[in-house]
């Protein structure tokens, strides 16, 4: 008996998942950035791409432009605001969604 | 050791879309375990936000191989998951993520037991200091005068020093670290990955939600914590004290901002913000926690500048 469950353990680890699995998947509970009601929106010319609002926002909804400036995924981010808070340049305003 | 912001690798560690409120600290301190440890990561999850924040099956929003566990076994599933894992001749980082209430609560048994047994597992707190998922509701983490909805004059008890609790295990890593302090917490998680056997984090989570404060804060909130002196930033490694180079200065009161620019950013301390007798409270709090702290200092040093070199070496 137990010579058997080592065996599944070591062996057959597939046998383990036996329980529908979640994956990893973007709107797990839908398009969030309907939940806005300010919308951050970068000033170009104040940003320097220096990627402190990319390492705050908890929604990793912050992603670095070619040009290495940043833009924003409005279709998930939330609102939060975090992002203009933290920038050191000022370079995120918020603005009233609609 | 130094982060560089723009090394940290760019990825979906969170994925856009997920359940956790604006602002949410929670979601800010997950994102930081990958760009600290990579992939080589499984998390142990007990009841709480995070577990909510994964949303609905069968999507997660949550970028990890999660095991979801009951709050009693969360240091213990995590235990066994380790020891399956080296069966197998996997290097696995097994992280458990577990809320103030599932650590200083519901979860400690299983949690001291883990320490004392010296698991080779990194066990992070991630405190909000309520019980927030089920509506805000007080543990033995929330601080004295904080407002929950158990506590609706104010909590009459001070805040339970888990990560102290833990330096009295004497295991082998013991560290505090804020959401508002990003790359601090990501060398502490960085330094904790070299080293075998058990480990603990104590993170501040601010939470915009039960503490009532405006979701665009979350990071301020978390970094006046520390310049408030409430919240010290230290790390112990194999018998070693040290304050964290960013916190230092906190020592000196004089360089501590005062404590009522921290309360009067959040609605959780409202009621007490003209009682000067209850702000003196907490002031005292904070000088005692930091006569502990010198205490802790004295105690764990190491002779000859070999406590330095621990850390360099890490
Ligand atoms: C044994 C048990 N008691 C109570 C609950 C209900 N419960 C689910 S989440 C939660 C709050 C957890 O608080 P905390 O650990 O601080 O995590 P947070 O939600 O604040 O992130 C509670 C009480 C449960 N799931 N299991
Ligand atoms: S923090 Fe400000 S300046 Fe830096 S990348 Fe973000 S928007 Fe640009
Ligand atoms: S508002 Fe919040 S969610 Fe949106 S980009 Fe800024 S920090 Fe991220
Ligand atoms: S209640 Fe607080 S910790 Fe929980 S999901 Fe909301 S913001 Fe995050
Ligand atoms: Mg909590």
């Amino acid at each position: 008996m137990e010579e058997r469950a080592t065996k599944v353990l070591l062996e057959e680890p597939q046998t383990l998942f036996l329980a529908p699995l979640s994956r990893p998947a973007l709107g797990s509970v839908g398009k969030t950035g309907t939940w806005r009601t300010m919308r951050p929106v970068v000033i170009l010319d104040k940003c320097t791409g220096c990627k402190i609002c990319w390492l705050y926002c908890p929604e990793n909804t912050i992603f670095m432009r070619d040009d290495g400036k940043v833009r924003i995924d409005y279709e998930y981010c939330k609102g939060c605001g975090v992002c203009a808070n933290v920038c050191p340049f000022d370079a995120i305003e918020m603005v009233p969604e609609g | 050791m130094v982060v560089n912001i723009r090394k940290l690798p760019d990825r979906y560690y969170i994925m856009p879309g997920n359940a956790a409120c604006p602002g949410c600290p929670e979601t800010m301190g997950l994102r930081y375990i990958k760009m600290a440890l990579g992939d080589n990561v499984v998390l142990v999850i007990p009841a709480g936000c995070s577990s909510v924040i994964q949303g609905i099956a069968p999507r997660s929003g949550i970028n990890f191989p999660i095991l979801n566990i009951v709050f009693a076994a969360a240091a213990s599933a995590a235990s066994g998951l380790k020891a399956a894992f080296e069966a197998q001749g996997k290097d696995v980082h097994v992280v458990v993520w577990a809320g103030d209430g599932g650590t200083g609560d519901i979860g400690f048994q299983a949690l001291s037991g883990a320490a004392e047994r010296d698991e080779d597992i990194i066990y992070i707190c991630v405190d909000n200091e309520a019980y927030m998922n089920t509506g805000i509701q007080r543990s033995s983490l929330t601080p004295y005068g904080a407002w929950t909805t158990t506590t609706w004059t104010g909590k009459k008890e001070h805040k339970k020093n888990i990560p102290y609790i833990l330096i009295s295990h004497g295991v082998k890593y013991v560290a505090t670290a804020s959401v508002g302090y990003p790359t601090d917490f990501i060398e502490k998680l960085q330094r904790a990955a070299k080293i075998r056997g058990f480990r603990y984090i104590h993170l501040l989570a601010p939470c915009p939600i039960g503490w009532r404060f405006d979701p665009g804060l979350t990071a301020k909130v978390a970094q006046l914590a520390v310049q408030t002196g409430l919240f010290p930033l230290y790390e112990y490694i194999n018998g070693v004290f040290r304050l964290s180079p960013i916190a230092k200065k906190y020592k000196d009161p004089k360089k501590r901002k005062p404590v009522i620019e921290y309360l009067k950013l959040q609605g959780r301390y409202k009621h007490l913000l003209n009682k000067p007798d209850e702000v003196k409270k907490i002031e005292e709090y904070i000088e005692n926690l930091w006569h502990l702290i010198d205490a802790l200092e004295k105690t764990f040093t190491a002779e000859g500048g070999k406590g330095e070199a621990i850390y360099r070496s890490l």
